[in-house]
């Protein structure tokens, strides 16, 4: 097989086959045009503003690496003028940060930012450990995750920061989309398609630049670019749902790369019709949304960890927890409405296919979120009374062991 | 996984040549390989149907001879590399290069680089 040329330049050997549209491409024009498309990502949802200052959720893992570069090179490039700082947690598992913590610290100089390192022990009194040691090995994925989205949150607080960003890709939204799908959740898929999250003037925003490339892409602009990224499996066990919706999707990349950005495009489309929800390719008039929600857990995906394999008893129990209250709440401070269309009633000709959310003669009811209150606690931004970290952490101080240190 | 590799040159002795090849795995897959990221693999030359070695050959060498790591299906599902693993042959997508189906040439660097781990 003669090797193919660039369909950019013409002249340098193909090297990447693009999933989206399987444009066959060099290495440089590659990277150039993944590059150029989170610009447009980035100016197109005007996520940044100059002077601001911007904190990178950093792992050490591929996805934050390769926003932390990115980010670096088209804030250079284009001049946005935005302050990149990086922000790592420490979940406090033994062994399992150190080599992570130690790749953040080598990006911090690679690329010469400042880096914030955060401990669970500091925000929660506990570390992951000692929430094991406590509950057991299964279902931690829920409490890593819920702690980390505050984590990310509390440390950019800390260090007067308004703005975080993650590297959540598209195969992460299309997971999600695909898993609230899968749950009948359209107000938490509505959210989960959106690239800001969480933009209240006085709260900290959340956006993923990230969100329309793929996964493979991802790996491939680490790998070509030569960047400094960890690896790891979190040794507790993944969701056994997420798991399938990742091998879902990993499956129908297989067969066909675009159903990818295929799904998150439907969410997109789905999420216009909750009502309420904000137009999500655009984040420009995110004040002005009624909807501000904090990010869900389901959009922190957890340690990324695809297999499968365990399924989480506990965690079952402690997500079915969670919705219970969710539900609980919604009803106080949720709306049912009914995606209206009275005069379709009665009509001539029955229509099941005209793209609304009913039937002829049939109401569908759809939850919309009316405000977000803050939890008594911490005073967090949460729908309910506690939000869920403070929730868990009840929780786990009711059977905290007798540790004398 | 097939068994009749295991068998096959039994009976005969026949020295079947080899060629040498680098093996890389990367993102989170040298954890299956003994925690090391460059292998150098003497791969038989031809298949047990006598066909030159193609990359179908090679993921089932290495799971045979290679991984010691009894998680098979973190690498190879009904007898396929598992979907999000990314091969790269000679730094060039494997899509374009016929996949499965690509001869392995001596000399050859073959990358297999996880997207399914978190980091
Ligand atoms: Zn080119």
């Amino acid at each position: 097989m003669p090797p193919a040329l660039c369909a950019l330049c013409k002249t340098e050997r193909a090297l990447i086959k693009r999933p989206k549209n399987y444009q066959k491409l060099c290495k440089s024009c590659f990277i150039r045009i993944f590059e150029d498309e989170v610009h447009h990502t980035i100016t197109s949802s005007q996520l940044f503003f100059p002077g601001e200052k911007v904190a990178i959720g950093a792992s050490g893992g591929k996805d934050s690496t390769v926003l932390a570069s990115v980010l670096k090179t088209l804030n250079e490039r284009h001049n946005y003028g935005v302050e990149l700082i990086l922000l790592s947690i420490d979940e406090g598992i033994k062994g399992y940060r150190d080599d992570s913590l130690e790749t953040v610290k080598r990006n911090a100089v690679q690329y010469d930012m400042p880096l914030k390192i955060v401990g669970y022990d500091e925000l929660y009194g506990w570390t992951m450990d000692q929430v094991v040691e406590t509950i057991g090995k299964k279902g931690n994925c829920t409490y890593c995750g819920v702690f980390r989205r505050q984590a990310l949150d509390r440390g950019a607080k800390m260090l007067g920061i308004k703005h975080v960003v993650t590297g959540h890709n598209a195969d992460d939204v299309a997971e999600t989309v695909l898993m609230n799908l899968l749950r009948g959740d359209l107000p938490r898929l509505s959210r989960s398609t959106s690239i800001v999250t969480g933009s209240d003037a006085s709260e900290v925003k959340r956006s993923k630049p990230l969100k329309y490339s793929y996964e493979k892409e991802i790996v491939l602009y680490a790998h070509h670019k030569k960047l400094d990224y960890f690896s790891t499996e979190c040794i507790y066990s993944p969701e056994a749902f997420r798991g399938s919706a990742r091998s879902l999707i990993k499956n129908l990349e297989k067969v066909r790369p675009s159903a990818i950005l295929d799904v998150v495009r439907s969410g997109e489309d789905m999420a216009r019709l909750v009502p309420g929800a904000a137009p999500s390719s655009c984040a420009c008039d995110g004040k002005a949304t009624p909807n501000q929600t904090p990010a869900d857990e389901d959009n922190i995906g957890g340690c990324g960890s695809s297999n499968g394999r365990t399924n989480g008893g506990e965690m079952a129990a402690m997500e079915k927890r969670l919705r219970e209250n969710e539900a609980a709440e919604a009803a106080g401070l949720e709306t049912e409405i009914t995606a209206e269309k009275p005069k379709a009633r009665s009509q001539d000709k029955p229509n099941p296919t005209n793209g609304q959310l009913k039937t002829a003669g049939t109401t569908v009811p759809i939850r919309l979120k009316q405000k977000l209150g803050t939890c008594e606690k911490c005073g967090y931004m949460s729908s309910q009374k506690l939000c869920q970290a403070c929730m868990l952490l009840e929780s786990l101080n009711k059977n905290r062991p007798e540790i004398t240190i | 996984m097939s068994t009749a590799t295991e068998t096959v040159p039994a009976p005969t002795q026949v020295e079947i040549p080899k060629i040498s090849i680098d093996v890389e795995f990367t993102g989170g897959l040298e954890m299956l390989f003994s925690d090391q990221r460059r292998h150098t693999i003497s791969l038989p030359a031809a298949n047990k149907d006598g066909k030159p070695a193609t990359i179908a050959d090679l993921i089932h060498y290495l799971c045979e001879h290679t991984m010691k790591d009894a998680r098979k299906d973190l690498f190879v599902l009904q007898d396929h590399l598992r979907p999000g693993i990314l091969v790269l042959i000679n730094d060039a997508d494997w899509e374009l290069e016929g996949e499965e189906a690509y001869e392995i040439q001596a000399g050859d660097n073959i990358l297999f680089v996880s997207t399914l781990h978190g980091g």
